[in-house]
């Protein structure tokens, strides 16, 4: 129990200042390193709460492709950053006000939660015990049954986002040699040579 | 004894910090869209909180589904962002003014 607590404190902690330094760190490449950190941590805290698997995704799905996709766009656009950080100052007053107020709202709701007793018998999907079925088990054998639809409906929108990003980014240079197929496969002698008889001792 | 009000203690402060985080960097889009995964991040943890502190699977496969288009999301909007910096240069979300929206 101990040691549980003790793990809790210490991702929790981890995230929040990984948080606090993902929108203020001054360089947006040290932003995406936090934020791959507070990845890190609430994957811990998705262990800690029994998902493992979401906490697995967590890492895979986020620091594996988000996060890295960050950090290519951070990395290859050529931007003055330090420009981005006029006008910092004078939003954190009124950032700092809706900041606190929220977060005040959220832990005065949240950090005294009480479940009702008639929650129990609302429940769709019994998590089985641990000891009789894993996580990624349990959540495989409820995905593709009851909620096959909306896993496909998540494909095609991750498909979806694929073909919108290519289009959006793909772009035709003008100026610059490629190799057309076409052009090299229908090429045929007689367009390209052309035999001529000259007479010996005078040139074309 | 770690309960549910302290999950969902964090995942408060994280989603908090995902606001703070829009409203202090107001020009810059990159961090803008790193709080938004930073809010998403912080719905997760509590859908994941009371998914399991009520026994029930159903808030865990939501979060999945959260996780699908945060990362359809983020694609699609650094794509924008890829385009938009070409065209203009800057990614000053301020200047965004094309549609006179």
């Amino acid at each position: 129990m101990i040691i549980q607590a003790i793990a809790f404190y210490m991702f929790a902690a981890f995230a929040v200042l990984a948080g606090v330094m993902v929108v203020s760190a001054r360089n947006p490449v040290h932003s995406v390193l936090w934020l791959i950190m507070a990845f890190f941590n609430s994957a811990g805290l998705f262990v800690l709460m029994g998902a493992e698997f979401l906490a697995m995704i967590l890492v895979v799905v986020y620091v594996g492709a988000v996060a890295v996709l960050f950090l290519f766009v951070v990395m290859m656009l050529d931007i003055n950053f330090s420009e981005m950080r006029e006008g910092f100052m004078c939003y954190m007053p009124i950032g700092a006000l809706v900041g606190i107020i929220l977060a005040a709202e959220l832990i005065l709701i949240f950090g005294s939660w009480v479940v009702a007793p008639e929650a129990a018998s609302a429940i769709l999907a019994p998590a089985p015990a641990p000891e009789t079925m894993t996580n990624t088990r349990a959540l495989g054998q409820l995905i593709y049954t009851d909620y096959v639809y909306l896993f496909q409906a998540a494909g095609m929108i991750l498909l979806i986002a694929m073909i919108g990003a290519i289009v959006l980014t793909l772009r035709q240079r003008e100026g610059v040699r490629r190799q057309r197929i076409g052009d090299q496969v229908s090429r045929r002698r007689e367009d390209v040579i052309e035999v001529k008889d000259i007479a010996s001792g005078s040139g074309i | 004894m770690i309960g549910l009000g302290h999950y969902l203690t964090v995942a408060a402060i994280l989603f908090t910090l995902g606001i703070f985080g829009i409203f202090l960097n107001r020009k810059n889009v990159i961090i803008i869209l790193m709080s938004i995964e930073l809010m998403l991040l912080a719905v997760n943890i509590n859908l994941v909180a009371f998914s399991t502190h009520l026994h029930d699977l159903v808030g865990q496969i939501f979060a999945l589904f959260v996780l699908t288009v945060a990362a359809a999301e983020a694609a699609i909007g650094l794509a924008i962002l890829v385009v938009y910096f070409r065209n203009r240069g800057s990614i000053a979300v301020e200047d965004i003014n094309l549609m006179k929206g």
